[in-house]
């Protein structure tokens, strides 16, 4: 299944396509090297298991390590807090959207609009087209996509991988902020 | 139709506040129209007419386009490639290309509502004469068409009436339709208005439609006890021929059931019905049977009981007629819109095309006479039926775990399911013997077999899930509360005062398609939360049956549990899909007949009403049409605002406020005529939402308006932040933008609250006369005016 085209077959893309993730050291990369980073996380990171952790814990431990603005869409942002961790901000998806291609938007911490916005744990179709939006509207901002499926739509996205080759790139961007 | 070749007009004789409109005389019948109150300002709007109110709402809630499709490949010069920025070889950019599509989607859902009325006026007016009278509750309906009246500036009294409303809506979406070819409109904020037109259009035709049907079929008058109706797989009697009928246009099946009762054969036949012609064969007679919404097409069919199949318009599968000759069961196409390749065999002997049809010679036919349609299915089920001995397609589990083995794990059938349901991992179980993971798609699934399609190795991979459910789908029994039709007036008079100033606090309409992410169970849980929290919860087409198709501990249905009374904790079904028009007839009434504003042609007036006062929002869960975006267009021009759920995305368009940008929340002050703030009420006008979670808080945020007294903006705040707990485990960060006085905190949340606005920093506001329109200010001389 490794091979850069969309996970739903009829998800066809237009003529920009995601450049495909071959070393998840580029994710780490391009996150240390953003100015204002923000890392927008579903409801679908509920219940996704990555062998011996939940992908919530994964989620948390990178946000910390990063330092990255956590944005919880939907009713996500109760599992991070029963979890002790408190996210930047609760907004839904489309709205985090809508800001995102504001040029003159300061944040939600008032001060410049982010340069890279990292999505995981949306329907498939769903962040799709979110990363449509973007990509159309949204010329200064880099998108990667954390999920195990090929989206055509980000700036950077793995292809579709199986979940152990996706829980090693997982761990493998993890270790290289933990190497700093 | 009934065509004019004589016709001679006197538009209107005017004295100071009444206006006589229009005496027509027409090819030997003479139109008169109702004297009507002091006529608004635009009757018959053009496409342009409402241009500036759809502007002033596109100010507020920015379109955030969302292309799924970065090409236009609609002429010969492309494809072009719109994205990042680029120019298509006409000009177009990607904003204008997207909201094209979106108008075209309109457009499609307008014309497919209003031929829908055209045919059927014209049938009704066949039969019935044009000068049967329009009544859809008797004494307790006075205004029976309020879209109508509000839109055109006519009351109907009598079906021929119709014909004006419908011909005026032919032409506008001729318009509206021209202004997508290449080289016309090419502003995307233009074509959101013309947009805003085909809902208000399709609002119009729907309204037609139910009302004429109403008059004539004898459906449900505005009856809020309208009987129960039941409605599951389990409710068919299989021991008897068993006619099933499918679509939206209903005489067909009227005639069916009338063609059993003249012939004394109710009790022998089962007449069983799929999507809104279910719903209104329903409203006719209560004995018939609704099987479920549109995606139960494919299982119901597969399940081998239906014997005859009847089909008429919209929503039907295109593979109707191979699924039907799969089981043996023949089937009729009734309507010149969906004629399947079928031979027209409308004008032969009834005998010889049901011997046809019985022998297996035609596996089809096409009879486009309604009448005829009645007989030749009921002769048809009768003898066919013993032939056919409920022949299904149903694998048996044998072969289901066999097939299972063989899976190759190419997640195909996988990466084709719109909602990616783990189809491998249950095939994986079932060639273990165990098939509870199949069938515990069946609840998820929509029905629409790209799973089978996608098979390199052709498994029947639906029909696996169906099988494996079997247990459960032959369970499912419930009871739906006939689509009432129209809301009467006096519950208009009793509930407007609590919903304008809030203390109802809100209505929600769970309306539309079957197209969910998970199932339709979520759309019964938030139809029941919401009524027990004492919202009005109207229900329609394939979302009404969602909501039935629940039980409680003691084995009710919501529409058992609940009143169907339009008013605090009712849920009410208004019927099929052109029921919806009874959802803004509803909302319209409270502006005419509780607040007595004019309503006549009066459509900018009485959208600035609902848009700032009637705390309403539709809930589209499962959205899949063009007549979906339609209808929903149709409530943003009233500035009601939609939900739809994640497959809504697929629109290509939002509608969004920015609850940051304080400047967009002004609303004139219509004591005082000053711009003040408002408050981002209701916060977007189209969005979609995640989850069922997302959709219950936004739902409480939306019924908001700036118009809310304290003590109501206590109540929907108390809803708000308790949901917003609830789900979220947190207090919402933005109650300063929606507390206006103290008084407006919900008292046993009083500390919380008054916290979270002094880390805000907030600041009291007032609670405005809000309008959005500078001529409603009531003393615009003395007015500070901006």
């Amino acid at each position: 299944m490794n091979r850069p085209e969309p996970w739903q077959t009829a998800e066809t893309p237009g003529p920009e396509k995601a450049l495909v993730i071959t070393k998840p050291e580029i994710v780490a990369a391009l996150l240390k090297r953003a100015k204002h980073p923000i890392m927008i996380v579903g409801h679908g990171i509920l219940g996704c298991n990555l062998g011996k952790e939940e992908m919530i814990d994964y989620v948390i431990r990178l946000a910390r390590l990063s330092g990255v603005t956590v944005a919880a869409t939907s009713h996500i942002v109760k599992e991070f807090v029963e979890k002790g961790f408190q996210p930047a901000v609760s907004i839904s998806a489309i709205e985090i959207t809508d800001r995102l291609r504001d040029p003159s938007w300061k944040g939600f911490d008032g001060n410049r609009q982010y340069d890279l916005a990292i999505f995981l744990g949306f329907p498939y179709y769903m962040e799709w087209l979110i990363l449509s939006g973007l990509k159309n509207f949204s010329p200064d901002l880099k998108t990667v996509s954390l999920d195990k499926f090929y989206q055509p739509n980000a700036s950077w996205s793995f292809p579709n991988i199986s979940t152990e080759e996706w829980i090693n790139n997982l761990n493998a961007i993890e270790k290289e902020f933990r190497n700093g | 139709m009934l065509k004019k070749r004589f016709y001679v007009k006197i538009d209107e004789l005017k004295s100071k506040n009444l206006l006589l409109k229009g005496i027509e005389f027409s090819a030997g019948r003479i139109v008169e129209k109702a004297l009507v109150e002091e006529m608004g300002p635009t009757p018959f709007p053009s496409v342009t007419d409402l241009r500036e109110w759809d502007f002033k709402l596109l100010k507020k809630y920015k379109p955030l386009y969302l292309p799924f499709c970065d090409l236009c490949c609609l002429c010969t010069f492309g494809k072009c490639d719109l994205s990042q920025g680029k120019r298509g070889a006409c000009g177009l950019d990607m904003s204008a290309q997207q909201s094209r599509i979106v108008l075209l989607a309109c457009c499609i859902g307008a014309a497919t509502h209003l031929a829908h009325a055209r045919h059927l006026v014209d049938h009704l007016i066949e039969n019935f004469g044009g000068d049967h009278k329009i009544d859809v509750g008797g004494l307790n309906v006075e205004l029976e068409a309020p879209v109508t009246c509000l839109v055109c500036g006519i009351i109907p009294q009598k079906l021929e009436d119709l014909e004006e409303a419908l011909d005026y809506c032919e032409r506008e979406v001729t318009q509206l339709l021209s202004a997508t070819h290449t080289g016309q409109e090419g502003n995307n904020l233009d074509f959101e208005s013309k947009v805003f037109h085909a809902g208000m259009i399709d609002q119009v035709a729907m309204e037609v439609t139910d009302i004429a049907q109403i008059s004539s079929y004898g459906f449900p008058k505005a009856d809020p006890e309208a009987p129960l109706i039941d409605i599951g797989v389990g409710v068919v009697d299989a021991t008897k021929p068993v006619i099933m009928v499918v679509g939206h246009n209903v005489p067909s099946a009227i005639s069916i059931v009338d063609y059993l009762q003249d012939n004394g054969l109710q009790d022998s036949v089962e007449v069983t019905g799929l999507c809104c012609t279910a719903q209104d064969m329903s409203r006719y007679n209560p004995r018939a049977k609704i099987v479920g919404p549109i995606s139960w097409q494919l299982r119901y069919i597969r399940s081998g009981v239906p014997d005859v199949i009847v089909v008429d318009e919209q929503c039907i599968r295109a593979d109707s007629l191979n699924e039907a000759k799969k089981i043996k069961a023949p089937l009729i196409a009734s309507s010149s819109k969906n004629c399947l390749g079928l031979p027209d065999r409308t004008m032969d002997n009834v005998d010889d095309i049901v011997s046809d049809l019985v022998s297996g010679k035609s596996p089809g036919v096409l009879i486009l006479n309604h009448e005829k349609v009645g007989e030749i299915a009921v002769k048809t089920a009768i003898k066919v039926a013993p032939k056919r001995k409920k022949f299904k397609i149903m694998p048996s589990i044998k072969r289901i775990v066999e097939d299972a083995t063989k899976c190759k794990r190419c997640y195909e059938c996988v990466r084709a399911c719109p909602n990616t349901l783990p189809l491998v991992e249950a095939l994986a179980e079932a060639a273990k013997g165990d098939l509870s993971k199949l069938s515990d798609l069946y609840d998820k699934c929509v029905g629409c077999a790209r799973c089978e399609s996608a098979c390199p190795q052709r498994f029947p991979l639906h029909s696996f899930i169906v099988k494996a459910a079997e247990k459960k789908m032959k369970g499912e029994r419930f009871k739906v509360r006939a689509g009432r039709g129209a809301i009467q007036d006096v519950e208009i008079r009793n509930v407007g005062g609590p919903i304008v100033l809030g203390e109802i606090p809100g209505v929600v309409a769970f309306v539309g398609c079957a197209n969910y992410p998970e199932s339709g169970r979520d759309v019964a849980e938030m139809a029941i939360e919401f009524a027990k929290r004492r919202y009005i919860v109207l229900t329609s087409g394939c979302a009404a049956m969602s909501v039935a198709m629940y039980k409680d501990e003691e084995g009710k249905s919501p529409y058992e549990i609940f009143s169907g009374e339009f008013n605090a904790g009712g849920i009410v079904n208004v019927g099929s899909c052109v029921a919806n028009s009874h959802i803004a007839g509803a909302a319209i009434k409270i502006a005419s007949i509780f607040a007595k504003r004019r309503l006549a042609g009066n459509y900018e007036e009485i959208a600035d009403y609902i848009h700032n006062r009637v705390g309403a929002v539709g809930v589209a869960w499962g959205a899949m049409s063009q007549k979906a975006a339609a209808i929903a267009s149709g409530f943003w021009r009233l500035g009601i605002p939609v939900i739809v759920g994640p497959h809504g995305l697929k629109y290509r368009r939002m509608l969004l406020g920015r609850k940051d940008c304080e400047e967009d929340w002004k609303v004139y002050d219509a004591r005082t005529g000053e711009l003040v703030y408002g408050g981002p009420a209701p916060e977007h006008l189209f969005c979609a939402a995640e989850t069922k979670e997302e959709t219950m808080v936004m739902i409480a945020k939306l019924c908001m308006r700036p118009n809310d007294t304290a003590k109501g903006r206590a109540i929907k705040l108390t809803h708000y932040i308790d949901l917003y707990k609830r789900l979220y485990g947190i207090m919402p960060d933005d109650i300063h933008l929606f507390v206006r006085t103290l008084a407006d905190v919900p008292i046993t949340m009083r500390d919380d609250v008054v916290k979270i606005l002094d880390e805000k920093g907030w600041k009291e506001n007032i609670i405005p006369d809000p309008t959005l329109l500078l001529r409603m200010v009531k003393r615009r001389e003395e007015a500070k005016l901006e």
